[in-house]
C-alpha cells in the first residue's frame, strides 16, 4: 500500500504522544480483559450447562437438602432417563484461602450425568474400589502438585472432623470452559461418616430424554414433591447456573458500568489528542489538498492513524491481558475458569477500533473540510 | 507572449477574463481583484509584483484553483477551471499545477524522496516508475545525493529545492510560486532563482511568480504589476529585455 509511510510516519512525529496514546489503548483494553475474564468466569457455569439436565433443590434454599428416597421416584417419572445427586462438602484443605469445590458423588450414575468430564476408566475403577477415593479435576490437581496415589487430608466444616481422601483419579474436560478445579468423593462414604442428615442429599440431577420438554417436566417433577416436607424446586441447568450468579449481584451490570466510563474516558482522551495532532498540522494537511489530494483521501488518513493508534494499542493491552490470565486464577478458585475467549479478545479489538474511529472521525472532518486558501494564508 | 488588455485572441495557455474577486468582512464588500484579464503562453516566465493587499496571491490562487472568482473566467489548455465541481478541481491541480511556496511547506517526517514522490501518489505509476521520477527531479534540482535526508538536515536552500522537485516531479502545465526566495539570503535566493530561470529555458516550463523582490522579478521575462486588484502595465524584464 502506497500510502502507508503516510500513515506510519506521521505517528512517529511526537513519539512520546504517540506512545501515550497507544498506552491509553493497552491500559482500557488490559482492563476490559481482564473485565471479561472476570465476567466469563463467572458466566461459564451458564454457558456450558447440559441443555438435557435439570437441577432439583429443595424448595426452600440451596442448602436445605432432599431425601435420598426422592432418586426412585424421580427416575420413575416419564421423560426422566438419569438421576444422580450430590452434596456440597465445603472441607478445608491445609489453609482456608486454599478453596475449592469439594462434592460428595454418588458414584454409580455421576460420571454418565457428566460426559464432559472425562476421566480414563482404570482411574475411575480404582476410584470406584475405594471407599476413601477422589477423583479431581487437573486444574486442582496442578495447583496443589497432587498425583495419583496421594493422600489429601480435608478438614470438615459443615461436617466436621478429619476427612482423608485418596486421589484415584484426575479428570479432565472435554473443552477448555470445563471447570477442572472440582475434588469429587462418594457420597456413601460421606453419609456413613456424618453425625447427621444420614440419607439425605445436596440436589439431584435429572436428564430428560428431550429437552423441548423442560418445561414440562419441571412442572411435573415440583407437582410430584408439592406438599410435602421437602418440597423441590427444579430448572434447567443453564437457569440454575445463571440464579447462582446473580446471587453474587449483578456482575454483568457492574462490568459493563466500568468498561463504558473507561471507553468514554478513552473517547475523550483519544479525540483530543487527534484533534491537537491535525490542527498541528493544519498546514501539511493544506498542502496535501493543494498538490491534489482530495477532502476524502484527508478524512480517511487522519482516521487511519487513529486506528493504528488503536489496533496497537488494543492488541497490546489484550495481548497483556491474555498474559495474566496464562498464570492461572489469581483468587485462589474462586474464579475458576479464567480465561481470555477469542470472542472476547475479538470483541475487545472491534471496540478498540470503533472508539479510534469515534475519535477520529470528528478532526478528520475538520481536516477535509480544511479550506486551503485559509490554512496556507497564502500559497 | 503575455498580455493584460484582454485582447488576446491566440491559443493561450492561461486565458482569464473580467476576473474578479470579492470578499465580505462585516457589512463591507472588499473587492481584491477587479475585472482582471490576463493571457499567458506556454514557456513563459511572469513576474506579479505589487504592494501588500494588492492581490497577487489571491490572483495566484484563483490561477492554481485553489480558490473561486466572483467574477470571470480562468481558461487553462482549453478548460474552463471556473466551472469546475470542487472534486475536479482537486483532480486538475494535481495533473496540472505545480506549487512552490515560500516557507518550502515539505513535511517534516518525510525523506526528501517521500517528499517528492507525494504527487505521484496521485497517479498510476508503479513503485519503480515513481521512483524514476523522482530520482530524475531531485537530480534536476541538484539534491540527487540528498535524496534520503529529512528537511531538518537540509538547509533553507536545499529544501527550496525540494518544494521545486515536488512541483516539477508529476510534470504539471505550469508553475505557480509564491515568493519562492522569501524566506533565503541571497546567495540561495540566487541559486533558486537560477533553477526557475533553467526550468524555463531548458524544460519550457511556464512558471507565475509572485515576489517582492526585484532581483528575483527581474529574471522573469515580463513583470506584471497589481495596484489594488487591477493589472496596471507590462514590463519586459531581465534577461528576456
Amino acid at each position: 500500500m502506497k500510502y502507508r509511510h503516510l500513515i506510519l510516519t506521521n505517528l512517529t512525529r511526537k513519539k512520546t504522544r504517540t506512545a501515550l496514546t497507544v498506552g491509553s489503548f493497552a491500559v482500557a483494553l488490559f482492563l476490559f480483559g481482564i473485565l471479561a475474564v472476570v465476567d466469563g468466569a463467572f458466566q461459564q457455569g451458564v454457558d456450558v450447562a447440559g441443555v438435557d439436565r435439570l437441577v432439583v433443590l429443595n424448595r426452600v434454599s440451596i442448602i436445605q437438602p432432599l431425601p435420598l428416597a426422592y432418586r426412585d421416584r424421580l427416575a420413575r417419572i416419564p421423560g426422566v432417563t438419569q438421576v444422580t445427586f450430590a452434596n456440597w462438602f465445603g472441607g478445608v484443605y491445609q489453609d482456608e484461602r486454599n478453596f475449592f469445590p469439594q462434592f460428595a458423588i454418588d458414584h454409580p450414575t455421576y460420571r454418565q450425568m457428566f460426559p464432559e468430564f472425562v476421566v480414563p476408566d482404570a482411574q475411575w475403577q480404582a476410584f470406584v474400589a475405594d471407599r476413601e477415593g477422589a477423583v479431581v479435576g487437573e486444574a486442582l490437581a496442578e495447583r496443589f502438585k497432587w498425583k495419583i496415589g496421594d493422600r489429601v487430608p480435608i478438614r470438615g466444616t459443615i461436617f466436621p472432623g478429619a476427612w482423608e481422601f485418596n486421589i484415584r483419579g484426575i479428570y479432565r474436560g472435554r473443552r477448555v470452559q470445563d471447570d477442572t478445579t472440582q475434588f469429587w468423593f462418594r457420597w456413601d462414604y460421606l453419609d456413613e461418616r456424618k453425625t447427621f442428615g444420614k440419607g439425605w442429599v445436596g440436589w439431584y440431577t435429572v436428564r430428560i430424554a428431550n429437552p423441548d420438554e423442560a418445561v414440562r417436566l419441571v412442572k411435573v417433577i415440583d407437582e410430584q414433591f408439592a406438599n410435602s416436607p421437602a418440597e423441590t424446586k427444579t430448572d434447567t441447568e443453564k437457569a440454575f447456573a445463571a440464579s447462582f450468579v446473580k446471587q453474587m449481584g449483578n456482575i454483568q451490570l457492574l462490568i459493563m458500568s466500568v468498561g463504558s466510563v473507561v471507553f468514554f474516558t478513552l473517547l475523550l482522551v483519544t479525540g483530543n489528542t487527534m484533534a491537537i495532532a491535525v490542527r498541528e498540522r493544519t498546514r501539511e494537511l493544506a498542502v496535501l489538498k493543494a498538490v491534489g489530494f482530495s477532502d476524502g483521501f484527508v478524512l480517511t488518513l487522519v482516521i487511519a492513524e487513529t486506528l493504528v493508534v488503536a489496533a496497537v494499542g488494543g492488541a497490546l493491552g489484550l495481548g497483556l491481558a491474555k498474559l495474566f490470565t496464562l498464570r492461572g486464577d489469581p483468587t485462589g478458585g474462586l474464579l475458576p475458569f479464567f480465561y481470555l475467549s477469542a470472542e472476547a479478545t475479538g470483541l475487545g479489538l472491534g471496540l478498540a477500533l470503533a472508539v479510534g474511529l469515534l475519535a477520529g472521525i470528528l478532526p478528520a472532518l475538520s481536516a477535509s473540510r480544511l479550506r486551503v486558501v485559509n490554512a496556507l494564508r497564502r500559497i | 507572449m503575455v498580455r493584460i488588455d484582454g485582447r488576446g485572441e491566440g491559443p493561450s495557455l492561461i486565458r482569464a477574463r473580467g476576473l474578479g474577486k470579492a470578499y465580505r468582512r462585516g457589512g463591507e464588500e472588499i473587492h481584491v481583484l477587479q475585472g482582471l484579464n490576463l493571457d499567458v503562453d506556454a514557456g513563459d516566465f511572469v513576474a506579479f509584483m505589487g504592494p501588500s493587499g494588492s492581490g497577487k496571491t489571491t490572483l495566484l490562487n484563483l490561477l492554481g484553483g485553489l480558490d473561486l472568482p466572483s467574477a470571470g473566467s480562468i481558461t487553462v489548455a482549453g478548460d474552463e477551471i471556473t466551472r469546475m465541481s470542487a472534486r475536479k478541481l482537486t483532480a486538475w491541480r494535481a495533473r496540472h499545477v505545480g506549487f512552490v511556496f515560500q516557507m518550502y511547506n515539505l513535511i517534516p517526517v518525510l525523506t526528501a524522496f517521500q517528499n517528492v514522490e507525494l504527487p505521484l501518489l496521485l497517479t498510476r505509476l508503479s513503485g519503480a516508475e515513481r521512483r524514476r521520477h523522482v530520482e530524475t527531479a531531485l537530480g534536476v534540482v541538484g539534491l540527487g545525493d540528498r535524496m534520503h535526508h529529512y528537511p531538518r538536515q537540509l538547509s533553507g536552500g536545499q529544501e527550496q529545492r525540494v518544494g521545486i522537485a515536488r512541483a516539477i516531479v508529476a510534470d504539471p502545465t505550469f508553475l505557480l510560486c509564491d515568493e519562492p526566495t522569501g524566506d533565503l539570503d541571497r546567495k540561495s535566493a540566487d541559486e533558486i532563482l537560477d533553477l526557475i530561470d533553467r526550468l524555463v529555458r531548458e524544460y519550457g516550463k511556464t512558471v507565475l511568480m509572485v515576489t517582492h523582490d526585484p532581483l528575483a522579478a527581474e529574471r522573469a521575462r515580463v513583470v506584471l504589476h497589481l495596484e489594488k486588484g487591477v493589472l496596471v502595465d507590462t514590463v519586459t524584464a531581465g534577461r528576456a529585455r
